[in-house]
């Protein structure tokens, strides 16, 4: 196992979360695309600081933040898409296109 | 092949599978499952990259709550679409997209391979020792972050309830056993 190719799986995920992101229409699809991208950019973070420099731990430190942050962000995600079905009666991304010039 | 490269190539290939399948599976109940699989063994990568913390903590919070959390969102709204995804028409731009880009960071990962030392993590008790000395305030903010978001989602949620619940207030106004329909108080008789 060596560093590429971690980083290798770490571009492929992120660019599986990229085409989830644009492909997908049920927002909830969208925001499981972005958990995998984030996950994406922790497999990175965690390699680099195992791989680069062992005796410094920014990398790990760096993941636990992210990680708080995506959790934060699923909880305040569902909240908004419970109050798009509630409203416009769709959690569809592009059917809420009530601000779309 | 040593064994953390055969185990590695395991993991490899259920963190892609998995990720593939949230992306193209048809329903989403499915989907949700495949991402579980997919991020518990990006905690399998995190034990093999000597950060055992990390794979706890990813599997506690993407296993045990962000999934969870996903499944309830898709409990909450329209379930009959559950079965019968559809995905966007210009799903070829997407993939497109997304080969371009992982084209583009395959080759710089190829023509770019860094020099590596041998692979080491920190013990948990470092890892706390850093988060509580050089790192307190992040961690203070990321905690500050958290409760702003529980409120934030408490508030989005109860706003909803707000709504539903005023209009059927208007509708009924008190309760008919406290007050008969000629005003006087003291019940039915």
């Amino acid at each position: 196992m060596e560093l590429y190719h971690v980083e290798l799986l770490s571009a492929a995920l992120f660019a599986i979360g990229i085409y989830g992101v644009l492909a997908r229409r049920n927002s909830v699809l969208i925001l499981m695309s972005i958990e995998l991208m984030l996950n994406a950019v922790n497999i990175n973070a965690v390699a680099y600081s195992a791989f680069l420099d062992p005796g410094r731990l920014v990398g790990q430190v760096i993941t636990i933040f992210v990680i708080t942050v995506a959790a934060a962000e699923v909880g305040l995600a569902m909240a908004i898409i419970l109050r798009l079905y509630r409203t416009m009666s769709t959690a569809n991304a592009d059917e809420a296109d009530s601000m779309k010039w | 092949m040593d064994a953390s490269a055969v185990a590695f190539s395991f993991l490899a290939v259920m963190v892609i599978g998995g990720a593939l399948g949230v992306v193209v599976t048809r329903n989403v109940a499915h989907a949700a499952l495949f991402l579980l699989l997919s991020l518990a063994s990006v905690g399998g990568v995190f034990i093999l990259l000597v950060a055992e913390f990390l794979a706890l903590v990813q599997i506690l919070i993407y296993g045990g709550a962000i999934t969870i959390v996903l499944l309830f969102a898709l409990m909450l709204t329209r379930a009959e679409e559950f079965t019968n995804v559809r995905d966007n028409p210009q799903w070829v731009v997407a993939a497109v997209a997304a080969l371009s880009i992982f084209g583009v960071l395959g080759g710089v990962i190829l023509n770019n391979k860094l020099d590596t030392q041998e692979l080491a993590g920190p013990s948990l008790e470092e890892l706390g020792a850093e988060l509580f000395t050089n790192w307190v305030i992040p961690f203070e903010i990321a905690s500050v972050v958290l409760l702003i978001a529980l409120i934030g989602a408490i508030i989005l949620a109860r706003a909803a309830d707000g709504d539903d619940g005023q209009g059927e207030k208007s509708d009924t106004p008190t309760p008919p056993s406290l007050t008969n329909t000629d005003g006087t108080p003291g019940g039915r008789s």
